[in-house]
């Protein structure tokens, strides 16, 4: 009885969770789009977001993580590889072999000179499917009794 | 100031590092969980710090690379560290493990029989 009525005061660890989760998920925002020129990339990115993700379940409890946020992740995976095959399949439009990419340099209100590679959207749909994947397992195992 | 700023660098890595062998000491020698947690989680945290000071300013000032991902990690480990020990501590007292036989109180256990009653 005592273990439990001291187990719901989760006062620090909720607190820190709330401002460490930013940090977490602004860095694995900036891994995604490092991941061209510097060490990062979908993969990394997406396990990044995902133990962000796993944080606010360790600290709060399932349901209200799913009210926060209702993501259904088995569809987020489908989505992911949908942009994956789509960005594979653009290529057809101008002639080209299969996952053929392309990029050019744009100029960007804020950004300035910019490289645009369309191996961005690739590594979107990388992205978006290391989160679901590894959600889904999680949310999974953490469901069963 | 490229030479003052190396031997800065140079003294705040040692300190890290002096840091850590201290915190790995205190975790072989102190007698309960309590006071070894203490020292694991008080003194690594400082020391991982001034390392990744002196990495961060060795960078800076004799690279001429500003690296943000230094100082993001300075506040990631000093927000987290010491909430990693207090849930650790707070988890062996909740499951019952006893302390040195050298303690002289414990105010929590009183409290905590009198909050079941």
């Amino acid at each position: 009885m005592a273990n439990q009525k001291i187990k719901t005061n989760d006062v620090i660890l909720q607190t820190v969770t709330q401002i460490i989760l930013f940090i977490i998920i602004i860095f694995s925002i900036y891994l995604f789009f490092a991941g061209h020129n510097a060490p990062g990339g979908g993969f990394i990115g997406g396990l990044m977001t995902a133990s962000a993700i796993v944080l606010l379940l360790i600290a709060f409890d399932i349901k209200t993580v799913k009210k926060i946020i209702p993501i259904n992740y088995i569809l987020l995976t489908s989505i992911g590889l949908m942009i994956a095959v789509l960005s594979g399949v653009g290529s057809f439009f101008y002639n080209e072999s299969f996952l053929s990419h392309t990029f050019d340099h744009f100029h960007l209100p804020l950004l300035g000179e910019t490289e645009l590679a369309t191996a961005t959207i690739f590594d979107l749909g990388v992205y978006l499917v290391v989160i679901g994947v590894t959600m889904t397992i999680i949310q999974t195992i953490g469901e069963t009794e | 100031m490229i030479v003052i700023s190396k031997i800065v660098i140079g003294y705040l890595i040692l300190q890290g590092a002096l840091l850590s062998l201290i915190s790995s000491i205190g975790i072989i020698r102190l007698p309960d969980i309590y006071t070894r947690n203490h020292a694991a989680s008080k003194s690594a945290t400082l020391g991982i710090i001034s390392i990744l000071l002196g990495v961060f300013l060795d960078f800076w000032i004799v690279e001429g690379y500003m690296n943000a991902r230094i100082i993001l990690g300075i506040i990631f480990v000093f927000c987290t560290a010491p909430v990693a020990g207090h849930l650790i501590s707070r988890a062996a007292y909740n499951t019952g493990i006893p302390m040195s036989e050298k303690t002289v109180k414990d105010d929590l256990r009183a409290k905590k029989k009198r909050s079941v009653q």
